[in-house]
């Protein structure tokens, strides 16, 4: 309720407060940058006075290495780490969210399914994923059947797909099963499906719940796109690694590690950004 | 110092431009139930959120029990837990029990041992007819079961003043009685309290004093014989024809 003329002016005891809460906010700033440099410092020095720093620096950031190996380096890099992570992430979260949701079912008439989605992501989850990728890359193209590709790229990518699809899978059920009933509850009593229910009321706010997690599973697919190199993709981490056989250095490799950094902290923080204006949207007005 | 147990002056608050309260004087004496009535809208519960620091204020002083609490260096988790807060919404907490509901502020943050606070707890449900309830989930409990039960856990750290925001919105006629009878009980045994209410005969029943707010100021403020059968300013009366028909 806004009162339309409004001559009021901060009282004495007012501006004091403001100026208090200036200053106890000018502290924490103080504070934390003092506490940033003591931190950060004492690790740098720490690095930088261990007695190999001289030769771990020349193995591994040497500038001439890194620039010999620059090209080979990035266009690995770009070519399989990132194109495999956005070809393959929209691919892991349609099966996430088909298998979660089959798994909630509960009709009769969808029971096979329903097995086949629990033994689909206890399989995936239980192994590991570099076993997976060998036995995409090498097993299935030695079969000689017809029909599956015999790019070794596209495989080793379903094999990554089909994995994590299992663990966002879980992710998404988690979220699912944390949606109060009284929503389902008020879907069904406004005549929806229960498809319906899921797809409008539920998952809607059960993907947002599960943000945080789906980028960890997000960022933990970027990293692991380098495990292609087991089967011989040229990605940014095999070929830093030809390069440190061949040139007995190894900072291409330090050199992908910043590129992977690069693109997962930006990321994250966006994703975080994302995940606080949902719930400044939502939570309006009440803490 | 006076021995008011709260003191509002000049209290202001606003959103952005929005101006949401402006003016407030409150005093709360001991024993007082000060009761705030008010279209939707009118600020009540923006009130009793700045009372209890959920709100940082604008301008204006709040004192309880003798010391300034709207100043930033105080401590807000001991102010807190010196006053109760109930919600309309009831803001149980539904993965515990109500008993652990109950145990959880005076164990966690008054330091009473679990048995003692157990104790505690359990005689208040029985008190308030809910000593079958204690180990059920707030879910399994009806909506006036739960607002007594959270009337329970604000009392159960035996704070010297509740605030009870709009507690009976939430509940359906059969189910307010249960929960203005409790209330009702509070007030005799001189339990403190500012209530923001719709219910009017009730006001009018327990209220030593009642505050009429209107865009966000305090309009009129009076016995609740002077404010309900008399009332001083056109607002008011227009209130009170509406709402009481």
């Amino acid at each position: 309720m806004s009162t339309p003329v409004d001559d009021w002016v901060p009282s004495a005891r007012e501006v004091e407060r403001r100026g208090l809460r200036r200053e106890r906010s000018r502290r924490d700033l103080a504070v934390a940058t003092v506490a940033a440099v003591v931190v950060i410092g004492g690790l740098v020095v720490g690095l930088v006075l261990s007695p190999g720093w001289p030769t771990v620096r020349a193995s591994f950031l040497s500038w001439p290495d890194a620039k010999a190996s620059f090209h080979a380096v990035i266009t690995g890099f770009l070519k399989y780490n990132v194109t495999g992570f956005l070809i393959a992430e929209p691919f892991i979260l349609a099966i996430g969210v088909l298998v979660a949701v089959t798994r909630g079912t509960v009709s009769a008439a969808m029971f096979p399914l329903r097995v086949l989605a629990i033994v689909y992501t206890d399989v995936f989850r239980g192994l590991p994923t570099y076993l997976v990728i060998i036995l995409f890359g090498f097993a299935l193209p030695g079969l000689q059947l017809q029909g599956v590709p015999k790019n070794t790229f596209w495989l080793g990518l379903v094999a990554l797909v089909l994995c994590y699809g299992a663990y966002v899978a879980e992710v998404f059920r988690a979220g699912i099963e944390s949606i109060h009933p009284s929503q389902i509850a008020s879907a069904d009593t406004l005549g929806l499906t229960r498809g319906q229910a899921m797809r409008h009321v539920v998952l809607p706010q059960a993907t947002r719940r599960v943000m945080p997690p789906l980028l960890n599973d997000f960022i933990s697919l970027q990293k692991d796109t380098a495990l292609l190199g087991t089967i011989f993709i040229f990605d940014g981490l095999f070929a830093a690694q030809d390069y440190a056989a061949y040139a007995f250095n190894y900072t291409p490799i330090t050199m992908v590690g910043a590129m992977f950094l690069c693109l997962t902290v930006p990321l994250t923080r966006f994703t975080d950004w994302v995940g606080r204006r949902a719930m400044r949207r939502q939570f309006a007005g009440s803490r | 110092m006076s021995d008011a147990l709260l003191e509002v002056t000049g209290l202001r608050k606003s959103y952005g431009d929005k101006v949401v309260l402006s003016g407030i004087d409150l005093t709360v004496a001991p024993h007082d139930v000060i009761c705030l009535i008010g279209a939707s809208g009118s600020g009540k519960s923006t009130l009793l959120r700045c009372l209890n620091l959920l709100e940082d204020i604008d301008d204006g002083v709040i004192e309880f029990e003798g010391s300034e609490i709207s100043d930033p260096r105080v401590d807000r988790r001991a102010v807190r837990s010196r006053m109760g807060m109930v919600f309309q919404a009831y803001n149980l907490f539904p993965h515990r029990t109500v008993l652990d509901n109950c145990t959880l502020a005076p164990r966690r943050v008054h330091g009473v041992p679990k048995a003692e606070a157990e104790a505690r707890a359990r005689d208040l449900l029985g008190q308030f007819g809910l000593a079958d309830q204690a180990d059920k989930h707030p879910d399994r409990m009806s909506g006036g079961q739960q607002q007594r039960a959270a009337l329970v856990r604000a009392l159960c750290t035996r704070p010297t003043l509740l605030l009870l925001d709009e507690i009976t919105a939430a509940l359906d006629p059969e189910l307010v009685g249960e929960v203005l009878t409790i209330v009702r009980e509070l007030a005799e045994q001189g339990t403190t309290m500012i209530l923001a209410t719709h219910e009017m005969s009730f006001a009018r029943d327990i209220a030593t004093s009642v505050c009429f707010l209107d865009q966000g100021r305090i309009l009129e403020q009076g016995r609740p014989a002077e404010i309900f059968s008399n009332p001083r300013e056109e607002r008011t009366r227009q209130f009170l024809a509406r709402v009481l028909g």
